[in-house]
């Protein structure tokens, strides 16, 4: 498990990086985090000629406000979105699904750029990204542009990403306080990748009935899935539990997800509408909070 | 006078282990180092037609690439582990077919698991070593494979070794009492298949051997990661052909072995053979993708069992025809497949009892004993039937298995089998109910079953599951000891017994501190070197403390014995009148007249100024073997309480209970460690390890994202008791413990899920039990 010989890069700036990447692109892999790329390495599974390592870079780290957006520098690290403050009253469905990313140890490394250009369907970060209805910003060295997750997001492990782009920031919309929010999970152990997992925000009016639903499904297909029938469904619907329900299972057959020894294709489809199901009433519950009927 | 032995001294190997200090085989660097990598079959059967090494040869950076030609005359292929043969009495008794099958060094002509070593690239580095890997090419003609073990045996199933005609590589019979006559006596029978899947011991540190010669004084030295160095040894000098004692194996720092590293795998023999070849050291570190695929597996047994009983839950008769899978090669005789026969009626009394055993070879890596060896699989067995036979008569299991009980009175017990070890199996003293009874109070089982059915009402499945075992413990043939006081004072204790996580520094300090009434400070133990005893075996079985505990004992006792006769003539008074304490020996009446340790130690050099009473021998030394009468029966209840989610199939353990006997506890939280841990690896098999092949013979479970291993995320603290009927088979009263953690939790919590599943009456018969599983099963009971 040692990789085969490749030139390490380490730009000290941006705009260094995007001339690599230009000079190099279709031989080169950039590094920001390594959580996946070194084993991936280490196994001979991609034997690129250079190694773009884009830590150095302060410009693609941090994390700000911008209007109705958070705004992720693409080298911010997992655990630093864990301890922000901002993620945690802006965009708290971000912060209850970072801690599900790894183990403690991959939060260290791993970086929210990295994690969306990987695109592992099961990936928290694209999941919470795609349901937000988030963007993407993507730089070269002639260009600056703004992709949705639906852009950029093609099958398993694929994105638009072309060999001189970089990911600049990922923009994650700001729900309205009012909202009620929830992300839930399965794996076979604590760390794992997700079975299955499901995001949702919803928000309810005076009448308590319910007057935005955004809902994601990570793990179920090749990239992660917005339901956009029980998004319609709910609208104008009071959330009781019998309504929540039909909900959760409305959309299953447009779910195709990929069996393998943990668990089979028909069970990851049946986990999904139990954790839709969990995630949508407890996006509700809180909804509802403060909400006199 | 036991004043350290049953404390809980605080381990003196986790110092260096916590501070990084320790030293492991990839720890070892030396001065113009080689390093290996080894090409692997990627076909689980197949005709080698052609390799070419041209490529690779020509790569920049490497020195040698091998095959198996190359080793002709050289290095002599592997013949039979006879460490693991069969004692003659019991090969008379059950007179079994076992048929010669050793593991080949390199494949020659053909290959017959995915992951044997076909080729070994040396270079400068790791990097360049696995760079020409890859330039290797082999030209393969793929065969059939065969993956299924029923497949395999049958008459018409291609055979993987021409030379065995056909794939069935052993098969015994055991029988007890007569089997018809009590089945026509029964009023139920229960007739079912119980499967135990192949797993992987996975220690943390992965195989890795380093070796140097020295051409001066033709001197090979060998580190390796192994549990067995005297074995290493002895099968690197007979297929090398090299003068035994110019060979010094190292165990060093070893992160845990579990088994799979208890015995001679090829690497150990060709590194030796190529750093002696090239004069340059040579070292290689198994990956853990070489790990999965080449370290041995293990257990992967299938019982067709059929139990009688009467309507009162006494089992009067039980039948059972397995197979065990043992992949490509079987070097290890009847190793796990007879421990599964002699521990499968465990700790109930099963007058009639008939097994028939198969061991039958696949196209998969080869098996090796691990922590348990043919104990889980039986447990499994026995434990499903209890609680099968309590389903049939629709009472609490915990009735069927009091009912069955082996009684403390009938201690000691005749089985009337055979030990592996060749002697009659004898449980020694143990009291089963009293065992049970502890446990169940631990957990406060009626106040459980109380709760259950509360909880059952609310929609919320909790169940409580039960599993016993008894265990050989400390296996011959011997375990040595060298004690000896040198010239500065100090004590020092040298075994053969090498350890790999055991504590051997500790405990075994303790009990020779004890002999000398010194502080266990003042005793180094020296282990894991070949130079140390001429005779040594190793660490496996539950042996350690059992066998070089004993051997540390009588060494110590015989040396202070030694020593009070040196003092005496030094003092001029009786040994008898003499007490030893301290580090000092003084007469019992005046304790202010004494001689230290240290001037013992050198009134007992050879030489003019020599105390040493006429008729002993000079020196500070003493060397005694222990050779055991037999096995020490440990024995254990383990009690799972567990949660499923009916809707995802999740298994959550809310509370793991073991009460154990291994007899006198040496150190209090080195036994509970090896439970914890034990109980760690046996939660892996109960709930997420298995080794998996497709049906091309690919392994699917090659990296740690498939093959699931339990963190300390999944592993709750063990609640623990103990129990402590000291053995009269040694003179320190031990029993084994290593293992015993690791038998029972597959039997408990499959136990604990069918009970809290009662109401759909689940059947669980086999393991892991993986939430798909479970819920399929939930799903299939609900339709009907």
């Amino acid at each position: 498990m040692k990789p085969p010989k490749f030139s390490y890069h380490r730009p000290g700036n941006y705009a260094e990086a995007l001339d690599l990447l230009d000079q190099y692109g279709e031989d080169a892999k950039i590094m920001s985090g390594g959580q996946s790329l070194i084993p991936i390495l280490n196994m001979r599974l991609s034997t690129p000629k250079h190694i773009i390592d884009l830590s150095r870079i302060d410009d693609l780290k941090g994390i700000r406000q911008e209007g109705n957006m958070i705004v992720i520098g693409g080298m911010t690290r997992h655990v630093e979105v864990e301890n922000s403050d901002l993620i945690k009253k802006k965009c708290p469905l971000l912060f209850e699904a970072i801690r599900w990313v790894g183990h403690t140890q991959i939060r260290n490394r791993g970086t929210v750029g990295g994690s969306i250009a990987h695109a592992d369907p099961s990936a928290e970060l694209p999941c919470v990204l795609t349901a937000l209805r988030g963007e993407i910003v993507i730089v070269s060295k002639e260009e600056e542009i703004t992709v949705s997750p639906e852009e950029f997001f093609l099958s398993f492990l694929l994105t638009s990403l072309e060999p001189d782009q970089l990911i600049k920031e990922v923009r994650f919309p700001i729900i309205h306080e009012s909202c009620g929010y929830a992300f839930e999970e399965v794996a076979r152990r604590h760390g794992d990748f997700a079975l299955v997992e499901a995001a949702a925000v919803i928000d309810v009016d005076e009448t308590g009935r319910i007057s935005e639903a955004l809902i994601a499904l990570g793990g179920a297909n090749a990239v992660p899935f917005i339901p956009e029938e029980v998004e319609r469904f709910l609208i104008g619907k009071k959330p009781d539990e019998t309504i929540l329900k039909e909900a959760a299972v409305m959309q299953l057959d447009d779910l195709d997800p990929e069996g393998d020894i943990h668990g089979s294709g028909e069970y990851r489809r049946h986990l999904s509408g139990i954790l839709l199901e969990k995630a949508l009433c407890r996006a509700a519950d809180r909804a509802m909070e403060g909400v006199e009927i | 006078m036991s004043k350290y032995v049953g404390q809980n001294v605080k381990r003196k190997e986790d110092y260096r282990l916590l501070t990084g200090t320790g030293i492991f085989v990839a720890d070892i660097r030396l001065d113009n180092m080689a390093e290996a990598a080894i090409l692997r079959s990627t076909y689980a059967h197949a005709k080698i037609k052609n390799i070419d090494i041209s490529k690779a040869k020509e790569y920049e950076g490497v020195i040698d690439v091998v095959i198996a030609s190359d080793l002709e005359g050289k290095v002599k292929p592997f013949t039979e582990f006879v460490e693991f043969t069969l004692p003659s009495n019991l090969e008379q008794e059950i007179k079994p077919t076992i048929k010669r099958n050793p593991e080949p060094m390199l494949a020659k002509d053909k290959v017959t698991f995915v992951g044997q070593a076909i080729a070994i690239v040396v270079a400068n580095n790791r990097y360049l070593a696995e760079d020409a890997v890859a330039l290797i090419k082999v030209e393969y003609e793929p065969l059939p494979v065969l993956t299924d073990p029923y497949e395999a045996k049958k008459e018409a199933a291609p055979v993987i070794h021409a030379e065995l005609n056909n794939n069935i590589q052993s098969h015994f019979e055991v029988k007890v009492g007569n089997i018809e006559s009590a089945f026509r006596q029964a009023d139920y029978t229960i007739k079912t298949q119980l499967k135990t899947p192949r797993v992987s011991g996975n220690p943390l540190e992965t195989r890795g051997v380093v070796a140097e010669y020295e051409e001066r004084s033709s001197q090979l030295q060998v580190w390796s990661s192994t549990q067995v160095p005297y074995m290493v040894r002895s099968y690197i000098s007979k297929l090398v052909n090299l003068v035994e004692d110019n060979i010094r194996v190292v165990a060093p720092d070893v992160g845990g072995g579990f088994g799979p590293k208890c015995a001679v795998y090829p690497e150990e023999i060709v590194i030796p053979y190529l750093a002696m070849k090239h004069k340059r050291p040579v070292k290689w570190i198994e990956d853990r993708l070489e790990h999965m695929q080449s370290t041995r597996h293990s257990r992967d047994q299938v019982h067709d069992v059929e139990v009688a009983f009467k309507s009162d839950g006494t089992i009067l008769a039980l039948k059972d025809h397995f197979l065990l899978d043992n992949g490509a090669h079987n070097s290890f005789a009847l190793c796990c497949a007879y421990n599964s026969a002699a521990h499968l009626r465990g700790m109930y009394k099963i007058p009639n009892y008939n097994i028939v055993g198969e061991i039958v070879l696949t196209n998969k890596t080869p098996n090796v004993p691990y922590r348990g060896a043919g104990r889980p699989e039986a447990v499994f067995v026995m434990d499903r039937l209890i609680y099968m036979i309590a389903d049939k008569l629709n009472v609490d299991p915990i009735e069927v298995s009091r009912k069955n009980f082996i009684q403390p009175e009938e201690m000691p017990y005749e089985t009337d089998l055979f030990y592996r070890d060749g002697t009659h199996m004898v449980l020694e003293n143990g009291d089963y109910p009293e065992g049970l009874k502890q446990a169940l109070n631990i957990v406060g089982y009626e106040q459980f079953r109380q709760e259950q059915i509360e909880e059952r009402t609310k929609g919320r499945y909790i169940g409580i599951g039960v599993s016993s075992y008894i265990e050989g413990t400390g296996i011959g043939p011997h375990e040595g000891a060298v004690v000896r006081v040198d010239s500065s004072g100090h004590i020092l204790a040298y075994v053969g017994s090498s350890p790999h996580g055991q504590s051997h520094e500790t405990t075994l300090s303790q009990i020779c501190a004890d002999e000398f009434g010194v502080s266990p400070d003042q005793v180094t133990v020296k282990a894991g070197d070949t130079s140390l005893l001429p005779y040594g075996v190793g660490t496996f079985a539950s042996r350690g403390a059992v066998t070089a505990g004993s051997a540390v004992q009588v060494a110590s006792k015989r040396l202070r014995e030694k020593f009070l006769a040196i003092a005496g003539e030094m003092l001029e008074v009786a040994p008898n009148d003499l007490e030893m304490k301290e580090g000092k020996v003084y007469p019992k009446a005046l304790p202010s007249k004494f001689v230290t340790l240290r001037e013992i130690a050198l009134a007992a050099k050879p030489g003019p100024r020599s105390k040493v009473p006429e008729g002993m021998e000079p020196g500070a030394s003493v060397t005694h073997y222990f050779i055991p009468p037999s096995v020490t029966f440990s024995s254990g209840f383990h009690v799972a309480i567990v949660e499923v989610d009916k809707q995802t199939g999740f298994v959550t353990i809310l509370k793991y209970v073991v009460i154990h006997d291994c007899g006198r506890v040496l150190n209090p939280m080195v036994v509970d460690g090896q439970i914890q841990g034990g109980v760690a690896q046996g939660i892996g098999g109960a709930l997420y390890e298995e080794i998996i092949y497709d049906e091309n013979g690919q392994l699917v479970t090659g990296t740690y994202m498939d093959y699931l291993i339990p963190t300390a995320m999944e592993v709750p603290v063990v609640e623990m008791g103990h129990q402590e009927f000291l053995s009269p088979r040694n003179p320190i009263g031990v029993k084994g413990v290593g293992e015993g953690g690791a038998i029972c939790p597959p039997a408990s919590i499959a136990n604990a899920v069918c009970d809290a599943m009662k109401p759909l009456n689940i059947k669980i018969n086999s393991v892991p039990i993986s939430p798909n599983r479970l819920r399929d099963l939930i799903q299939l009971a609900e339709a009907q």
